[in-house]
C-alpha cells in the first residue's frame, strides 16, 4: 500500500469499526420489544375496527338514502333491469371485443409515436431543427386540441375529402386517438429521458457508444422505467377514451348499448358496457399500482444511500 | 513494470497526447486559456489545482465530451479536435473514469462493462463477458459481477467503472477525481489499482485534490491556476519547492491540514 492518503474532506464516522462480539446465542427479543410489539398489535386491531365501521355506516346509510327515495322504483326499473341486461349483454361484449383490440392498437401506436417525438426533441444542433420544431409544434398542438373536435376531424372531415384508399372510419378513429395520446405520452417520455443523469450520457459516449446507442442502451432504459407508473396511467385513461369511437359510427360496446336502448327504452345497456369498461381496466389497474409501488421504493431505496 | 521505460525512441516519436494553445469558454467566459501540455506515451500526469480551476473541463475536452473554444488536441499524432474526425471513434481509444462513477444502474456490473466491447467492438457476448469477468477478478470484484451497481460500497462502484474504460485497452487513460467520493478506507483500493496500472505502463492523466495520492502516482504533477498550467514538474518538486507563489499559497492550505 502507498503512503496515507488524506481526504480534504475527511469526515470521521465517529463510533469506529465495530467490535465483534461474541457468536451471539439463539436471539429472543427483549420483554420491551414484546411489549411494543403487542401494544402495536393492539393499536392495529382497534384502527382497522374503527375504519370497518365507520364504512358501515356510510354504507348503509347511502342504501338507505337511496333505496328508501321515492323515485328508486323507477330508477331500478330503467337502469338496473336484469332482464334487459341479459339481453344487452351478447351486443354489448361484441362491441367491447372491437374496444379492446382498438386500445391494444392505439396503445402501441401512441407510445411508440410518444417515444419517437420525444426523442426527437432532445436533438440538438441546427441540423435538426426542422425535426425538432416538428416534434414540438406536434406536441403543442395535439396536447390542447380536444380529442372530440380530432375525432371528428378524422371521421367525418378526412373521408369527406374524397381521396382513394382512405382507410375505414375505425382506422381513422384510432389515428384520432393515437395522435392525441402521442403527445401526451411524448412528453412523459421526455421528462423520463431528462431525468436520466446527464452523466450518464457523457459515460456511453466516453466509452465510444454513438448518440443514438447510448440513447437506445443506456437512456431510454432508465427513463422508461421512471415513467412506467405515469404511461401506464395514461393507457387507463385511454382505454375508456376508446369508447368515443362510438361517436363516429362502429359499432363498439358503447354503441351498442345505444342501440338496445334505442330499442327498449331501457337505460340498462349503458350500465353493461359501463360494468364491462371496468372489468377491463382492473388488469391495467391493477398492474398500474403494483408498478408504482415499486419505483417509490425503489426511489426511496435511492434516495437512502 | 513492463512498459514504464520508454522505448530507445522514445525521444523522436511524437507525445502520445499534445494539448496547443487550448482554449475554452462557456459562454464567454474563458476556463481554459491557451494551454499547453504534453503526455508521453507510459506517463502519469496529475493536474492540481484549486475548485473551479478547469481540471475537469480539461479531461473533458480531451475526452471531445466538450468543443473547444481553440487551439487543437492531439492523440497519437491525429488531430483530434478536427470537425472531419468522427470522434465517437476518438473516444474509443480514450479511457475515462468519472468522480461519481456514472456506472449505469439499470446494468448488472459485468454488463455495464461489456456494453461498449458488444456494441461498439462488435464482440461476442461470451468473449467480452470472459474478458470482463479477468478484470474484476484482478481488482477484487469476481463476486460482484452479476450485482447491481446499487448494491455495491463506493469503493467497488469507482473499481468497476475503472474496469470498464480499460476493458476498451484505451490508450489513454483520463481519471477526474476518482477517490474524492470515497471514504479514506476506500481510497486505498482504488489507489492500488490505479499503480497497478501505472505499473503496466498505462499512460494516465488524471485530477485530484488528494496530494498523497498525486505524489505517489505521478510522473509528473501539472498545478492548473485560472485555467492555465502554471508550474509543473516531478511531484517533489511541484509539491515540496514550488517556485510560483501562487502554488505554494495553494499547496500551503494542504500542508495546513497536514496532508501534503
Ligand atoms: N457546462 C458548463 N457550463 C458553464 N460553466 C461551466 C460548465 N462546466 C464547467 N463550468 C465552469 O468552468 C469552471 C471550471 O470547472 P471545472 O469543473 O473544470 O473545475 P475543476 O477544476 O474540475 O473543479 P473541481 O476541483 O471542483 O472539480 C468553473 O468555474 C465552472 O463553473
Ligand atoms: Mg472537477
Amino acid at each position: 500500500m502507498t503512503a496515507p492518503l488524506d481526504d480534504p474532506r475527511r469526515h470521521d464516522s465517529g463510533g469506529g469499526p465495530p467490535v465483534p462480539g461474541p457468536a451471539e446465542e439463539e436471539y429472543r427479543p427483549s420483554p420491551l420489544q414484546r411489549e411494543r410489539e403487542a401494544y402495536l398489535r393492539r393499536q392495529t386491531v382497534r384502527s382497522v375496527l374503527i375504519a370497518a365501521a365507520s364504512t358501515a355506516v356510510v354504507g348503509v346509510a347511502l342504501a338507505a338514502a337511496v333505496l328508501g327515495s321515492p323515485g328508486w322504483e323507477r330508477v331500478r326499473a330503467t337502469f338496473f333491469d336484469p332482464d334487459v341486461a341479459l339481453d344487452a349483454l351478447p351486443e354489448v361484449a361484441a362491441g367491447l371485443w372491437l374496444n379492446l383490440r382498438l386500445l391494444v392498437f392505439c396503445a402501441l401506436g401512441a407510445l411508440a409515436l410518444g417515444l419517437l417525438v420525444a426523442v426527437l426533441r432532445t436533438l440538438r444542433g441546427p441540423v435538426f431543427f426542422p425535426l425538432r420544431a416538428l416534434a414540438t409544434g406536434y406536441t403543442y398542438g395535439f396536447r390542447g386540441a380536444p380529442l372530440i373536435i380530432v375525432l371528428y376531424l378524422m371521421t367525418f372531415g378526412v373521408p369527406g375529402l374524397r381521396l382513394e384508399g382512405t382507410p375505414s372510419v375505425l382506422v381513422l378513429g384510432g389515428i384520432a386517438l393515437v395522435v392525441t395520446y402521442g403527445a401526451y405520452i411524448a412528453e412523459v417520455f421526455r421528462a423520463g429521458i431528462e431525468s436520466v443523469h446527464p452523466g450518464q450520457i457523457a459515460a456511453a459516449r466516453s466509452l465510444g457508444l454513438t448518440y443514438r446507442q447510448a440513447m437506445r442502451h443506456v437512456v431510454l432504459p432508465q427513463a422508461v422505467r421512471r415513467v412506467s407508473p405515469p404511461l401506464l396511467n395514461d393507457m387507463v385513461a385511454l382505454q375508456k377514451d376508446v369508447g368515443l369511437i362510438s361517436l363516429a359510427g362502429p359499432i363498439d360496446a358503447i354503441r351498442a348499448a345505444q342501440i338496445a336502448t334505442a330499442e327498449t327504452y331501457n337505460f340498462t345497456p349503458y350500465i353493461v358496457a359501463g360494468v364491462l369498461f371496468i372489468l377491463m381496466a382492473v388488469p391495467l389497474v391493477a398492474v398500474t399500482d403494483r408498478i408504482t409501488v415499486r419505483a417509490a421504493r425503489r426511489q426511496s431505496a435511492d434516495g437512502a444511500r | 513494470m513492463s512498459g514504464a521505460n520508454p522505448p530507445a525512441d522514445g525521444a523522436d516519436r511524437p507525445p502520445l497526447l499534445a494539448l496547443d494553445g487550448v482554449r475554452k469558454e462557456f459562454g464567454g467566459s474563458p476556463v481554459l486559456r491557451s494551454l499547453t501540455l504534453d503526455v508521453a506515451e507510459h506517463e502519469v500526469v496529475v493536474l492540481i489545482g484549486a475548485s473551479g480551476s478547469g481540471k475537469s473541463t480539461l479531461l473533458r475536452c480531451i475526452n471531445l465530451l466538450e468543443p473547444i473554444s481553440d487551439g487543437s488536441i492531439r492523440l497519437d499524432g491525429e488531430h483530434i479536435t478536427d470537425p472531419r474526425v468522427d470522434p465517437d471513434r476518438v473516444r474509443r481509444r480514450i479511457g475515462m473514469v468519472f468522480q461519481s462513477y456514472n456506472l449505469f444502474p439499470h446494468m448488472t456490473v459485468v454488463d455495464n462493462i461489456t456494453l461498449a466491447p458488444r456494441r461498439v467492438h462488435g464482440r461476442p457476448r461470451a468473449e467480452a463477458e470472459e474478458q470482463a469477468r479477468e478484470l474484476l477478478a484482478r481488482v477484487g470484484l469476481s463476486d460482484k459481477a452479476s450485482e447491481y451497481p446499487d448494491r455495491l460500497s463506493g469503493g467497488q462502484q469507482q473499481r468497476a467503472a475503472i474496469v470498464r474504460a480499460l476493458v476498451n485497452t484505451p490508450r489513454l487513460l483520463l481519471l477526474d477525481e476518482v477517490t474524492s467520493a470515497l471514504d479514506p478506507e476506500l481510497v486505498g483500493e482504488v489507489l492500488t489499482l490505479v499503480q497497478s496500472l501505472r505499473a503496466d505502463g498505462m499512460t494516465m492523466l488524471l485530477a485530484t485534490h488528494e496530494m498523497g495520492f498525486a505524489r505517489s502516482v505521478a510522473d509528473r504533477v501539472c498545478f492548473l491556476d485560472g485555467g492555465r498550467i502554471l508550474e509543473q514538474g516531478p511531484p517533489e518538486q511541484v509539491l515540496d519547492a514550488p517556485e510560483h507563489p501562487r502554488t505554494r499559497r495553494f499547496l500551503q492550505r494542504f500542508a495546513e491540514g497536514g496532508r501534503l
